[in-house]
């Protein structure tokens, strides 16, 4: 028997915790598919515009730009420039990352679009803009096609690119 | 030909961390009363409702305009939805204008939220995508890296960010709505504050904040209240794709081209010397540098030397957000139409302490998502 008295004590609901979740299947289409199906194979690959001639990774399929389709695969470098970065030190729900973490953009060489990545192998405070970076791939029993096949960006040893060459990619 | 439009009641709630005495049908009723009440008309004058907020999994209440009907005198009456991430306060109220000023309807009521305390709009901005890898961390995360750009670019000293930040928050103080009333803040207590998306520090950053705001627009013939109206000289949208090869990241073109179109209906040729107060959507101190030059207040580089100037300070010669702006009151979706509506109240003449003297001309801008969104408009004492 339910103790109604019990239940009055504490006063009205004012608020509900409803934790959600969501599943769904994820279709890449056929541009997405050469990107992942690389991953799988520990490469990157992206597209590359017939009108501009630049090249994205991933591709969407199409340019942006010039509103046609990319058809012509291309093999990006395992190397490239981080072009801006923050550090973060927010912690979150659902953080995978332990804190402090850098967050980058990385220019793959050949590229003509950064996309995001995680540095390590570096203190916090010595990571700066035009630093090159190599990819680290985790073992290739392990490669999936996911940018999970990614474990991360770090150092390549190179020197600094000069600010000249990404300032048009920020 | 365009009916002409005007602002003719406002209303906005006090913003806070937790508004737990009111539902969001609670909360967006009480702005929209209080715009009403502005505007002295009743439910019954208005002719149809349009409604923003910011992505409805913030929440976890998918399209929350059908419930939110009833609170706001929608039912039986055409009804409008607006989706355009942060900017959307803004663009919401650009959807309203043009019902009027298309000669639709005489009276539109229009309302924004966000109830941030409902949410966790950290781990709504952060899920992870089938191409990404699991690293933003929040609207900040995505931001910071483009303010270093920035900095770099301008050759900025790293006080402007702190600059602004004070700057905002002491206006607020004279703001009796603002979420933050920080009186003791300083460049030391910022310079001080957790560094939470290196260089962006907690003090320069925006809050998580409750709270709604609404306006009433009317047509030409069909005006009402005790405060003046604000006539619409020019209202503007642009977007850009998020992603594209040579995109400007921090100098968005979209942005560019919307501030060129609303300033070319308004006769602006020169913001700067021309408008008399902007309200500008910086959720983070670095962004009023940024946007002072994206909006052609000074030449690309200099942005940041006007602020360190002062020339954007409460008594500068161009003030920017002396409501305290969204760094200090942050109701996502409501934050943009708040910048629209601080406008309006500019020009009215309704701000009370943080009234700018005479303020004949005054600039509301919103921006969204990745700044990928822009809306924007001119509202001036004067009939256009
Ligand atoms: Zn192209």
């Amino acid at each position: 028997m339910a103790d109604d008295s019990t239940i009055e004590g504490r006063g009205p609901v004012t608020t509900l915790a409803t934790p959600i979740r969501l599943d769904f299947d994820f279709t890449p289409g056929i541009a997405q598919s050469v990107f992942l199906r690389g991953l799988a194979r520990g490469r990157f690959m992206g597209q590359r515009c017939p009108k501009c001639g630049k090249v994205y990774v991933p591709s969407r399929g199409s340019c942006p730009t010039d509103g046609v389709p990319t058809t012509e695969d291309v093999e990006l470098a395992n190397v490239g420039t981080v072009t801006t970065y923050c550090v973060v030190n927010v912690p979150f729900a659902g953080q995978s990352i332990e804190i402090p973490y850098i967050c980058a953009q990385v220019l793959l060489d050949g590229a003509n679009l950064s996309f995001m990545g995680l540095i390590q192998e570096i203190p916090t405070d010595e990571i700066r803009m035009g630093m090159r970076v190599e990819a680290v791939w985790v073992d290739e029993a392990d490669l999936t096609p996911s940018l999970a096949s990614v474990k991360y960006f770090r150092p390549s040893g190179e020197p600094d690119a000069d600010y000249e060459s990404y300032k048009e990619y920020l | 030909m365009a009916e002409r439009c005007a602002v003719i009641g406002v209303g906005q709630t006090h913003h806070k961390a937790k508004r737990d005495d009111v539902s969001i049908a609670g909360m967006v009723r009480e702005a929209a009363k209080a715009a009403l009440a502005d505007a002295e008309l009743t439910w019954s004058d208005i002719d149809a409702v349009v409604v923003g907020k910011a992505p409805d999994m913030f929440e976890g209440n998918m399209m929350p305009e059908l419930y939110l009907a009833p609170a706001l005198g929608a039912v039986g009456k055409p009804m409008l939805r607006v989706h355009t991430a942060g900017s959307v306060g803004g663009s919401t109220a650009l959807v309203a204008a043009h019902l009027v000023k298309s000669g639709i309807h005489k009276r539109v009521l229009t309302v924004a939220y966000e109830k941030q305390s409902d949410s966790d709009a950290m781990w709504a901005l952060s899920v992870p995508q089938p191409f990404a890898a699991p690293l933003l961390a929040g609207a900040g995360g995505y931001f910071a890296p483009h303010i270093r750009a920035y900095m770099r670019r301008s050759g900025a000293p790293d006080h402007i960010g702190r600059m602004v930040a004070v700057k905002d928050r002491l206006n607020a103080i004279h703001n009796p709505y603002a979420h933050l009333h920080l009186p003791d803040i300083d460049m030391k207590t910022v310079e001080e504050s957790m560094m939470l998306w290196d260089p962006l520090r907690y003090l320069e950053a925006c809050p998580s904040s409750d709270g709604a705001a609404a306006m009433v627009l009317a047509a030409e013939d069909s005006l009402s209240g005790g405060y003046p109206p604000a006539w619409i000289h020019g209202a503007a949208m642009r977007s850009e794709p998020t992603m594209f090869a040579g995109r400007d990241q921090v100098n968005p073109q979209a942005g560019r081209d919307c501030s060129a179109d609303v300033y070319a209906q308004a006769g602006i040729t020169d913001p700067r010397a021309q408008l008399d107060v902007a309200e500008v959507y910086v959720p983070f101190s670095w962004y009023e540098p940024m946007w002072l030059e994206n909006l052609g207040f000074c030449d690309l580089g200099d942005g940041w030397k006007l602020t360190e100037a002062g020339a954007t300070a409460f008594d500068g010669d161009i003030p920017w957000n002396p409501s305290g702006g969204v760094l200090s009151s942050n109701p996502i979706g409501a934050s943009g139409m708040l910048r629209f509506l601080e406008a309006a109240m500019q020009v009215r003449g309704q701000a009370g302490e943080h009234q700018v003297d005479g303020a004949g001309l005054a600039l509301g801008q919103a921006y969204g998502g990745g700044s990928q969104f822009f809306a924007m408009w001119v509202v001036g004492a004067d009939k256009p």
